[in-house]
């Protein structure tokens, strides 16, 4: 009895590291391509020096990181200052835990999943408010109040978006989503629900803190944000909690909009199956656009980014929820 | 009605859609960064890197110690002390330039009467002690010997200009 216990635990510890390490090194090798991208579309390389064609460069960022000395600001609050990467890292991971990676491969099938990881993100929140309350530097204040509105702000239209999904799938558990996407491209939700998909995903580049929605650590007018006082391995983990909020960000694009592990291609060769590959795929397109987007765009002005959450992402949803709701009750399309 | 049009194109993200296209033709363009310790750009004749003396064929230092490079030496780099040789000819006992008050100007070069201190095509150098940035005569020379047929070959390439 109490070995079944422990067995569960364990079998549990077993299936988190097993999603976790592989994020680690999806986030390691995601600031690779993330440089890689930039450089290309600015006409230049990229790192290529760290091995062939600078592949171990990922490693020796995060050696160089590692081995370096964590500076404490003085007079900081040192347990806040300490807690404050951990807090961002582990909602940023504990969101995974209900991310369906295929058909029953989910750590826990639980049915509000969409709550849960709604939840998750908006608690990292906390994590940027106690690093830079914490830092006792204004710069770091005013990034962490700054990316603190511009996260809650942006909670909402995402929120109101991923109610259409709900409405739509009727259901708050993501392998449900997924499977109400069932039967071809043109079955995805992303059809239907095109404005919510547009914004879901703006709205999540902003709520990670991404170009053009970078202001929190605007280099030109508060250095580096929130996190100007972390150095080593604090900042390492800020760093690691960023890239894996935008992993699951273009993660739950895929599951919610994109057909999960659906494939696109009809028919029934080898490609036709539902496999983890196309839902990786998936979300590695939007990785792209998340680097396309830094290479492309300005930075936002703070009160456009403000205007363009409040009256225009928000007003936009609600307006489409409505749609989305007479499309449901009238049975529209392949979709409802 | 125009308002209406510009609300729409901002709607539907017409300029951003402009920008990613254009950065996405990019991604695929040619790559102009040169890989530099395995590529090198092509170098003028005229470029002015690090100094040297030369001399002439039979062996004999060019320089006569005139002292003009010194005097016309904007940052006065250059220190020069002359005195008699055995066989009664002029010549420097010291020649020294301090590389880190070196502008790289090439008046030295210029003013030269005898061809004797040059600029070589030299750029890539570095000091691994404090004072090693100041060379001295014997250094020069032998910096002249090395690479006498690369200043002799950009000296002839530049003369038909001159």
């Amino acid at each position: 009895m109490i070995w079944d216990q422990i067995w569960v635990i364990v079998w549990t510890l077993i299936k988190i590291i097993a999603i976790v390490l592989p994020l680690i090194l999806a986030v390691a090798y995601a600031t690779y391509f993330e440089r890689k991208v930039i450089g290309f579309m600015h006409a230049r390389m990229g790192p290529n020096r760290v091995g062939p064609w600078g592949l171990l460069q990922p490693f020796a960022d995060v050696f160089k990181l590692l081995t370096k000395e964590i500076i404490f600001p003085s007079n900081a609050n040192k347990f806040l200052f300490l807690i404050a990467p951990v807090i961002t890292l582990a909602t940023a991971f504990a969101a995974w835990a209900v991310v369906p990676f295929s058909d029953g491969l989910v750590l826990a099938d639980i049915n509000a999943g969409l709550v849960y990881i709604l939840a998750m993100t908006s608690l990292g929140v906390y994590g940027v408010i106690i690093a830079g309350w914490a830092s006792n530097s204004k710069y770091a204040l005013l990034g962490a109040l700054r990316s603190a509105a511009q996260i809650v702000s942006y909670e909402i239209a995402m929120g109101f978006a991923l109610v259409g999904v709900l409405i739509a799938a009727g259901s708050l558990n993501l392998t449900e989503i997924v499977e109400g996407q069932a039967g071809g491209l043109h079955h995805w939700y992303f059809i239907p629900l095109f404005p919510l998909f547009v914004i879901y995903f703006i709205s999540g580049v902003a709520e990670t803190n991404r170009a053009p929605f970078d202001v929190a650590e605007g280099e030109s007018e508060i250095v580096a944000g929130f996190h100007v006082e972390y150095a080593g391995s604090a900042f390492a983990v800020f760093f690691l909690a960023e890239y894996a909020n935008m992993i699951i960000i273009s993660a739950l694009a895929a599951i919610m909009f994109l057909g999960g592990w659906y494939s696109p291609i009809p028919g029934d060769s080898i490609f036709a199956q539902p496999s983890v590959f196309w839902f990786l795929a998936k979300a590695c397109v939007f990785m792209f656009f998340y680097f396309w987007f830094r290479a492309s765009f300005p930075r936002y002005r703070y009160d456009q980014i403000m205007r363009l959450g409040w009256k225009v992402f928000i007003p936009i949803t609600i307006v489409w929820i409505m749609v989305v709701a007479v499309m449901r009750v009238y049975h529209i399309g392949p979709w409802f | 009605m125009s308002k209406v049009v510009s609300y729409l194109k901002s709607l539907s993200l017409k300029e951003l859609r402009q920008g990613l296209r254009l950065t996405l033709g990019y991604f695929f363009k040619r790559k102009f960064t040169l890989r530099y310790p395995e590529e090198k750009t092509p170098k003028s004749p005229r470029f002015r890197g690090l100094h040297a003396l030369r001399r002439y064929p039979n062996g004999e230092e060019r320089c006569i110690a005139c002292k003009l490079c010194e005097a016309v030496c904007p940052a006065a780099a250059i220190t020069i002390d002359s005195d008699v040789r055995e066989d009664g000819s002029r010549r420097t006992t010291k020649y020294e330039i301090d590389l880190f008050k070196c502008i790289y100007c090439g008046f030295c070069e210029e003013s030269c009467p005898v061809d004797s201190i040059v600029e070589t095509d030299i750029h890539e150098y570095h000091f691994e002690s404090t004072g090693k940035n100041v060379i001295t005569k014997e250094q020069l020379l032998a910096i002249g010997d090395m690479y006498e047929e690369q200043i002799a070959d950009s000296k002839q390439q530049d003369a038909k200009y001159r």
